[in-house]
């Protein structure tokens, strides 16, 4: 509106809707000074060698050799490869797999779904303790099972170093799949009915016309899943915490358990931040390709 | 980033009530929450607010790794307690150094701590360029290997009365279904158990040069892989412990689950709690029985730097408190540590407590790890331990030759 004024026929660009910039400076400001501010510091101080507290004494990337080098960082990155592998082809094929059952409009959809859905609103800490407990060869289904007869039979996953990122893997499974089912089921729903009909009257089966026709056009419902469970294993802690603390030994150590001891526990601040500039490197990896596909490709489309 | 958060939440509901009251109480926090830690600390605040003041409990559970990252966040984000416990040693250091804690030489002078604490390397331990800045309260002594009386009997030999025996005994342990060798699984239970054995096995002098001097040639060579071979064995006999915290692991011991652990004098409390009887129901070897010499770690109180006048004052009332004779005993009766002090009297101790006091009073002592390393090579350690006792696949030689490494890099 001020634009007009000018005479000049062009709305100002910076100044239309002045009042919704305005509003939006503070979260602006808390987006840049806080998240980019505090990341830019956090890669700083990781080329340092801050103990207890932050130091400005540079040592190049001493602190990224060390990291390379200890090999609890090394098994770290191997169980987040294994664990994010796994869960983002589990959770995907199971989560859509669930709910391609659902929308055959069967009764009781939403009793169904809320079961589904449960697990999701318990917190990793109360999910991994749970597991914990059914994972227990004293008292867990190993237990169950040898007094229905079978004595031999063992099942201890989280006491077994080789297997123990399985035994986490089938908890964070159990939490989210929930909530994948609901966003396919989501996405499902807004598949046009005459799609169907038209595919039933070509006479194509039900899971050609699922793979070829209904997956490619969810194709926004898959990428927005998987930057979520992507994301979600990045930051993978509490559920490794509450399950085995790392263990056996350091078996089911995770990177963002490695930035906690390290910052808080060695009191090593150099260390932890170098550390976290590795899981940031890795999310960026996930989220640039996404970024330009949603926004960078979207454009193109429309 | 998560943990600053909650610890400012959690500070800010602590920080509340006392806000509301009157100045001279003081919020103490300490991770003493077991049953006979509890007792302990209600004894100190007994004490204290007998002064006048008021003792406001602020204990945080978890154990030392999980309370410290909290007091450190508190002190460094500005909302610093009272005071607060660090096990005394290199914990604290940077905090010092930051000018964050408080000196206390003068009440230390006054009070003639040079005199009275014995062994003099616990306040050297407080002390850092000449100035005082910690109250040591108890000495907890890591080289204690617990048996069971009742496994042994069960297996059908002898309660060994040395490390080697202990080994020895294994075969028959595991026999009669028992564990013979108890190690949770939280990773600082096996790095301390391999400093034990490398007081027992390799000696005095050695663990000085490996842990003091930082000798990477000694922490590489033979002595020390004496030492890997021990925890071998030991990593071999700990094999089917499947629980996590000390006390569970300690609870085994109680029930004849398992044949022994090695584990600090606080496991003591533990036994106590559960009444049995030094000799008769457990037994108590010192060194593992093979060097009777016990490291002088343990409990001091710091002092953050506070504005408040009355605030400081109560500081100072409680530093005294903490040193006094009649504290000392009380507190060290129900932790089941040794007081700091050698003038006091414990005629009420029993046998295991009489065996440290007795190896204390002859200066069979060293200082603890957490003394000499920082807490950064100490994780480290943690790591390389954790790994080794879960992990059969590694060798004592190739976990020798990182332990030496770290040894190399420690400062």
């Amino acid at each position: 509106m001020a634009g007009h004024t000018q005479g000049s026929g062009r709305p100002n660009q910076w100044l239309r809707n002045l009042n919704a910039k305005i509003a939006s400076v503070p979260m602006i400001l808390t987006a840049v000074v806080i998240f980019l501010g505090g990341t830019i510091w956090t890669v700083v101080y990781s080329f340092t060698n801050s103990k207890l507290l932050p130091r400005l004494s540079f040592v190049g990337l001493d602190q990224y050799e060390r990291l390379w080098d200890a090999p609890r960082w090394l098994v770290s990155v191997q169980n987040l490869a294994i664990y994010g592998i796994f869960s983002l082809i589990f959770s995907l094929v199971i989560g859509f797999v669930l709910a391609a059952l659902m929308d055959q409009k069967i009764r009781f959809e939403n009793t169904f779904r809320t079961i589904m859905l449960y697990p999701f609103a318990l917190s990793f800490i109360v999910t991994g303790l749970v597991w914990q407990w059914m994972l227990n060869p004293e008292f867990g289904i190993q237990s169950v099972v040898r007094s229905l007869g079978w004595e031999t039979f063992t099942f201890d996953p989280l006491y077994n170093a080789d297997i123990v990122i399985y035994g986490i893997l089938i908890a964070a499974l159990w939490q989210g799949t929930g909530l994948v089912m609901c966003l396919m089921l989501a996405g499902l729903r807004g598949i046009d009915e005459d799609i169907w009909k038209a595919a039933r009257v070509d006479g194509i089966p039900m899971w050609k016309t699922y793979i070829f026709v209904v997956i490619p056009m969810m194709r926004g419902v898959f990428i927005t899943t998987l930057v979520i469970i992507a994301s979600g294993i990045v930051k993978v802690y509490d559920l490794v915490v509450a399950q085995t603390s790392g263990g056996p030994g350091i078996a089911s150590e995770v990177p963002a358990k490695y930035v906690y001891d390290y910052m808080f526990q060695a009191q090593n601040l150099g260390q932890g931040f170098a550390a976290s500039t590795m899981m940031l490197i890795t999310v960026a990896i996930i989220i640039v390709p996404w970024a330009y596909l949603e926004f960078g490709g979207g454009r193109k489309r429309v | 980033m998560n943990l600053r958060s909650f610890a400012a939440v959690l500070s800010a509901a602590v920080a509340l009530p006392l806000s509301a009251a009157s100045a001279a109480d003081l919020e103490v926090t300490h991770w003493w929450t077991s049953g006979g830690e509890a007792a302990a600390v209600a004894e100190l605040a007994k004490a204290f607010d007998a002064t006048g003041n008021h003792w406001v409990d602020g204990a945080i559970a978890g154990s030392g790794s999980t309370a410290r990252p909290i007091m450190v966040s508190r002190i460094t984000g500005g909302d610093p307690m009272g005071a607060t416990q660090f096990n005394h040693g290199r914990q604290a250091e940077e905090l010092v150094q930051a000018g964050m804690m408080r000196d206390l030489t003068d009440v230390a002078t006054r009070e003639k701590w040079k005199d009275i604490i014995k062994p003099a390397s616990l306040l050297d331990s407080c002390t850092i360029d000449g100035k005082i800045y910690c109250a040591p309260v108890n000495i907890h002594s890591w080289q204690w290997l617990w048996l069971s009386n009742a496994a042994f009997k069960t297996a059908g030999v002898e309660v060994p009365k040395n490390w080697d025996e202990f080994v020895a005994a294994a075969p028959a342990l595991e026999k009669a279904g028992i564990v013979p060798l108890a190690v949770g699984g939280q990773p600082w239970q096996a790095a301390g158990a391999f400093d034990v054995l490398m007081v027992a096995i390799a000696g005095k002098d050695t663990f000085q040069k490996v842990f003091g001097d930082k000798d990477e040639e000694v922490a590489a060579g033979p002595e020390i892989a004496k030492v890997f071979k021990a925890a071998d064995d030991a990593r071999r006999m700990s094999k089917g412990t499947n629980v996590q915290d000390w006390n569970q692991a300690t609870n085994m011991v109680i029930t004849g689950k398992a044949g022994g652990q090695i584990m600090g004098d606080w496991a003591q409390g533990e036994f106590a709690l559960a009444g049995q009887k030094a000799g008769t129901d457990y037994t108590c070897l010192p060194g593992l029985g093979v060097n009777e010499i016990i490291s002088t770690g343990g409990d001091a109180f710091y002092f953050p730097l506070l504005k408040d006048e009355e605030k400081s004052k109560a500081q100072e009332a409680l530093a005294s408190t903490l040193l006094d004779p009649k504290t000392q005993v009380a507190f060290n009766l129900k932790k089941g540590s040794l007081p700091v002090r050698g003038d006091v009297d414990l005629a009420a101790a029993n046998d295991c407590m009489k065996k440290g006091l007795d190896i204390l009073a002859k200066g069979n002592v060293i200082q603890g790890t957490d003394q000499l390393l920082s807490a950064d090579s100490q994780k480290q350690k943690e790591d390389l331990f954790s790994e080794f006792f879960a992990n059969p696949s590694i060798t004592p030689e190739d976990a020798q030759k990182r332990f030496a490494d770290i040894i190399a890099n420690a400062e």
